[in-house]
């Protein structure tokens, strides 16, 4: 493993002095011009090098002789692979670009131009310098010698040219590639490659005897040849078969969009081609072995290059869907049939999209795969392209899928939700389908409490994606369940947990088990039956079944144990972000009666949340912010749930646990519980309200004459203080209750006890605040005006942020009476 | 198309600041959305984006293996197969400009120490680029010796390069059968041992 030593080495390597580099830059030139085969010494020096430039994000420059030495050592192919491999990393990573030398230098020799292009392509800042690389290639592609070797990554370069600048291909150059891709994926040989089998003076001609390629099952091969097909060796068609259908789909995305033909010109250039391939076909096919599938299509020859290729593409897709039924011997081949599966149905998916009328022979295909996987978990991965076929065509082909994505939206989340992949293109799948999910596939919001369990398990890696996946799955129907669900995912994330260790310690080793560990009783309770109900509610995989609120406190109880489990932790810290990204959506299209119930959520899970304590500040902090959203939004929010806020506000209980919470909720019912809002709004209720607070007001008064007084923040005094003037301004006949209350607290705020526990300033701002007010409601016309709720204030001329210019309001007002009432005294 | 690929550290190096990580290996398959023109800034802004993916990696394993609860067996040379067998695997999307211009998906594979990274395109087939990721993995471990205290993963880095050369040439996946593979392998090996 990585140790001290590699660290001084790099060290080291960072900061060589220049000195010493140039005396080392000399001594490599020197082994670099001996005229001889390149030893142990060259490739040690050339490795230090290697190290010294590429070591530091700052670049080295190498001096010219020694760069031109690299360059033109790398162009002539006389060198071991070792050698041109250290020249192509050392020029890659140094200064000054070779880009230029090693472009003109490409016509030479094809073997190394892998190497040398991989230099250009590092380097290169934009298409022209690119550009040689890739005429290079082309003419070669073109030039069609028998003998003639193409560099074997021609296609790789390609894919990765046109994945920069799809433009850098004319529309003929386009069409040489679809023509030579077609001869590539349809018409590779059906036998072992020569390479390794021929040679040796006494080999009879029965060695050279063709031997056939076999199926991944040992099989002799039919059709045609395939990444699906196994030889001892392999010939350079092979390879290229190979090369050819791992570029295919980034391919036909980047050119076949433009190939679909429509209008007339299109239909008059598709004759010319069709003149052209008649002559042009027979030399292309001339070795290969007319398959199966080659003798149905022979009308495809009739075709456009591109639109060629898509139908052999096409075929080519059908047979590796064929072959990946096989049984294969080797692991490995077994794994490579499942990422074809991902990738022919990809690509049909592509090309259906393309020409609709492929969507009638693809579907016979895509179904009985699906058929054939549907039951295997192990095939999960590959069913998402599948259901993403089935999402583009189904409707057009008429085929049903509700089977599809019932195994999707069910299985998948509540069987597979600590595959971190399946997760990841699960999330993938929705973020790219949201629009056409929402609207289309009823399942797909219904299982919003199944697709969150990716979200508890994965929670950090997951979190970006979910915030915008959410928005999709709300809306009216679903919005309360879905808060209730967020509140509860760190519960589901212990719970996913308990499911985990649950299955995978069974019977025997459950004794054992057990006794050893920290999460014992919530396992067990996880087992027994009586808690059956609470658990499969958390972990229910549709929205609306069932609604366990009262029995939650119970569920946090049974997972206390779990909520410092750093699973269940990493949950809680995406819960306020998600919160947010849900009150932001839900005020887009919520009315007045959701707004009413959200708000009740709010209040009632306040008190019903899984005790971890970070979590709880958090969420009573976001919480806060959003029900001022929801009462700004609608104010009469507060007498239609006047009962819940008052409990809630009568509870001096919730001013400790849920400081910030309480705090907003008092200045919200100062805010908005007047008759401009609400009509509704009556004396008796100010005065229920009014009651309710002074009632705290004079407990906290009370407590502080006590032997340990409890700290209250200074804060909520003075937002008490402020709400119960407020209310009163609006009542005018509490106006002497308020100001014996105010003058009450000014009394205890001057207290040694209450001294003790605030600080200096504090006091002096509850003093300050309460002297303030007090000679406010000494004017009861003018307090209504200061006092008024904000909505009074939003014509335009007023400051639009309530809490700042209320302050300022209230201190010229204050100023005024100040000055008036030393007036009285002076005069 | 593979964008890159990097090996980098997970727990602390005690040159750096807490959360880095060092890249003992980089590569970058060009041509790459780079807007400096100079090209010593092009460079400086490719290694930077590198490291930042880096930090970002060794956060996703640290955070994955808290979660996961598991605790590192200490595996020695000759104990590769061990080690990549309790490896951690992830996936991670990279949004726009974070660091690279365009959306990424980023697959890693945590063994002991290190993190082997592979930077995709987006909808890139990941089957494909796990097991190719997995394999390169491997050969790493194998032919680097990096259970070892040795320092071959700096000076013989060159064979990461052929290495990549083959199964990811120019950033290419490639959908080889086991036959394909062992032919690769045997070049792999006769190059390894010259």
């Amino acid at each position: 493993m990585y140790s001290t030593g590699n660290e001084s080495l790099v060290k080291q390597a960072r900061e060589i002095q220049d000195e010493e580099l140039h005396k080392f830059y000399g001594r490599i030139s020197k082994l670099l011009n001996a005229n001889r085969d390149h030893g142990n010494e060259t490739i040690d020096s050339l490795q230090r090098l290697n190290l010294i430039v590429s070591a530091t994000k700052y670049a080295k420059t190498l001096p010219p002789d020694l760069k031109k030495k690299l360059q033109t050592l790398l162009l002539s192919k006389t060198h071991p692979e070792q050698i041109q491999v250290l020249f192509t990393s050392i020029l890659r990573e140094s200064l000054p670009l070779s880009t230029q030398e090693l472009s003109d230098g490409l016509a030479q020799d094809t073997r190394s131009s892998s190497y040398v292009a991989a230099v250009v392509l590092s380097q290169a800042a934009n298409k022209d310098d690119v550009a040689p690389v890739c005429q290079h290639l082309l003419k070669h592609l073109e030039s069609r010698q028998p003998d003639g070797q193409i560099c074997k990554h021609t296609l790789p370069i390609l894919t990765k040219l046109i994945s920069y600048s799809p433009e850098i291909l004319t529309e003929d150059q386009v069409n040489l590639v679809s023509r030579k891709l077609v001869d590539w994926l349809r018409y590779a040989s059906l036998q072992q490659g020569a390479s390794m089998s021929t040679g040796g003076f006494f080999s009879g001609p029965r060695t050279r005897q063709p031997v056939p390629v076999t199926e991944v099952d040992g099989a002799v091969a039919g059709d045609f040849f395939t990444v699906l097909c196994v030889g001892h060796s392999f010939g350079e068609d092979q390879w290229m078969n190979m090369y050819a259908f791992s570029m295919i789909r980034k391919w036909l995305l980047t050119y076949d969009a433009e190939g679909t033909s429509g209008g007339e010109s299109a239909h008059l250039s598709q004759i010319q081609f069709m003149l052209s391939q008649l002559q042009d076909d027979r030399s292309e096919v001339d070795s290969s072995v007319v398959s199966m599938v080659s003798a149905t299509s022979s009308s495809s020859r009739l075709l456009p290059p591109k639109e060629r290729l898509r139908e052999k593409a096409f075929e080519y897709c059908h047979r590796l869907i064929e072959q990946s039924d096989r049984k294969a011997m080797k692991r490995t081949d077994t794994e490579l049939q499942k990422a074809c599966i991902v990738e022919a149905v990809t690509i049909m998916d592509i090309i259906c999209k393309e020409d609709p009328s492929y969507v009638y022979r693809a579907f016979p295909s895509v179904k009985a795969l699906y058929g054939r996987l549907s039951g295997e978990l192990a095939y999960a991965r590959a069913l998402i392209p599948i259901a993403q076929f089935y999402l583009n065509h189904s409707e057009m082909a008429a085929v049903d899928s509700e089977a599809v994505f019932r195994q999707l939206f069910s299985r998948f989340p509540s069987e597979l939700f600590n595959e971190p992949a399946l997760a990841y293109e699960f999330v993938q799948f929705c973020r790219a389908n949201m629009a056409v999910l929402e609207d289309g596939v009823a399942l797909y919001r219904q299982s919003f409490p199944n697709i969150f369990k990716f979200l508890a398990w994965t929670s950090p890696a997951l979190v970006a994606d979910y915030m915008e996946l959410l928005p999709s799955l709300m809306c009216p129907d679903t919005a309360v369940e879905i808060l209730h669900s967020l509140l509860d995912l760190p519960c589901l994330a212990a719970t996913l947990d308990l499911q985990q260790r649950s299955a995978s310690y069974q019977a025997s080793e459950r004794v054992l088990w057990d006794h050893g560990s920290k999460v014992a009783s919530a396992l067990e309770a996880f087992r027994q039956p009586s808690y059956r109900g609470l658990f499969l509610y958390i972990l229910r995989p549709e929205a609306g079944s069932g609604d366990t609120i009262d029995r939650l406190k119970m569920l946090h109880e049974v997972l206390s144990e779990m909520a410092a489990s750093p699973r269940v932790v990493q949950c809680a810290q995406v819960v306020p972000v998600l919160l947010h990204v849900f009150f932001n959506n839900v005020t887009k299209f919520a009315d007045e009666k959701l707004i009413n119930q959200l708000a009740l959520v709010l209040l009632e899970r306040s008190s019903l949340l899984y005790n971890i304590k970070q979590f709880k500040i958090e969420l009573f902090r976001v919480f806060s912010t959003h029900i001022r959203t929801l009462c700004k939004l609608h104010p009469s929010l507060i007498v239609n749930q006047s009962r819940e806020l008052l409990d809630f506000a009568g509870s001096t209980a919730n001013i400790y646990s849920k400081e910030e919470l309480y705090t907003n909720v008092v200045w919200l019912i100062g805010e908005y519980l007047s008759v401009v809002h609400d009509p509704r709004c009556s004396v008796e209720l100010i005065t229920t309200f009014f009651e309710g607070l002074e009632a705290v007001l004079f407990e906290i008064t009370q407590v502080r004459q006590s032997v340990s007084p409890p700290s209250y923040p200074p804060r909520v005094l003075t937002v008490l203080m402020t709400t119960l003037s407020k209310l009163a301004s609006r009542s005018q006949d509490l106006i002497p209750r308020v100001s014996l209350s105010l003058s009450k607290l000014c009394n205890f705020a001057r207290s040694r006890l209450v001294l003790a526990s605030y600080s200096e300033e504090d006091t002096e701002e509850i003093i300050t605040r309460a002297h303030e007010l007090t000679n406010l409601l000494k004017l009861p016309s003018v307090a209504q005006f200061v006092l008024a709720p904000a909505a009074l204030g939003e014509s335009p001329r007023w400051h639009r942020d309530t809490n700042a210019s209320l302050p300022r309001a209230m201190r010229t007002i204050s100023g005024l009476l100040h000055k008036q009432s030393s007036f009285q005294q002076s005069g | 198309m593979v964008c890159g690929f990097l090996i980098h550290t997970i727990s602390s190096v005690s040159a750096l600041s807490a959360g880095g990580s060092r890249v003992l290996y980089s590569r970058v398959f060009g041509p790459e959305d780079n807007t400096e023109a100079d090209p010593e800034r092009r460079r400086l802004l490719q290694k930077e984006r590198l490291l930042a993916l880096a930090r970002r990696v060794r956060t996703a394993v640290c955070l994955y293996r808290d979660a996961a609860g598991t605790s590192c067996v200490e595996c020695v040379l000759g104990e590769e197969a061990v080690a990549l067998g309790e490896a951690e695997f992830g996936v991670l999307r990279l949004s726009a400009g974070e660091p690279f211009p365009a959306e990424r998906t980023v697959l890693w594979l945590g063994v002991q120490n290190l993190a082997f990274t592979l930077v995709c395109e987006m909808h890139e087939n990941l089957l494909l680029a796990e097991g190719t990721l997995r394999n390169i993995a491997r050969h790493c471990m194998e032919e680097l010796r990096l259970l070892g205290p040795g320092s071959e993963i700096l000076l013989k880095s060159d064979r990461i390069d052929a290495l990549l050369h083959r199964y990811v040439p120019h950033g290419q996946l490639l959908f080889l059968n086991h036959r394909f593979t062992h032919i690769l392998d045997k070049e792999l090996s006769a190059y390894s041992t010259k």
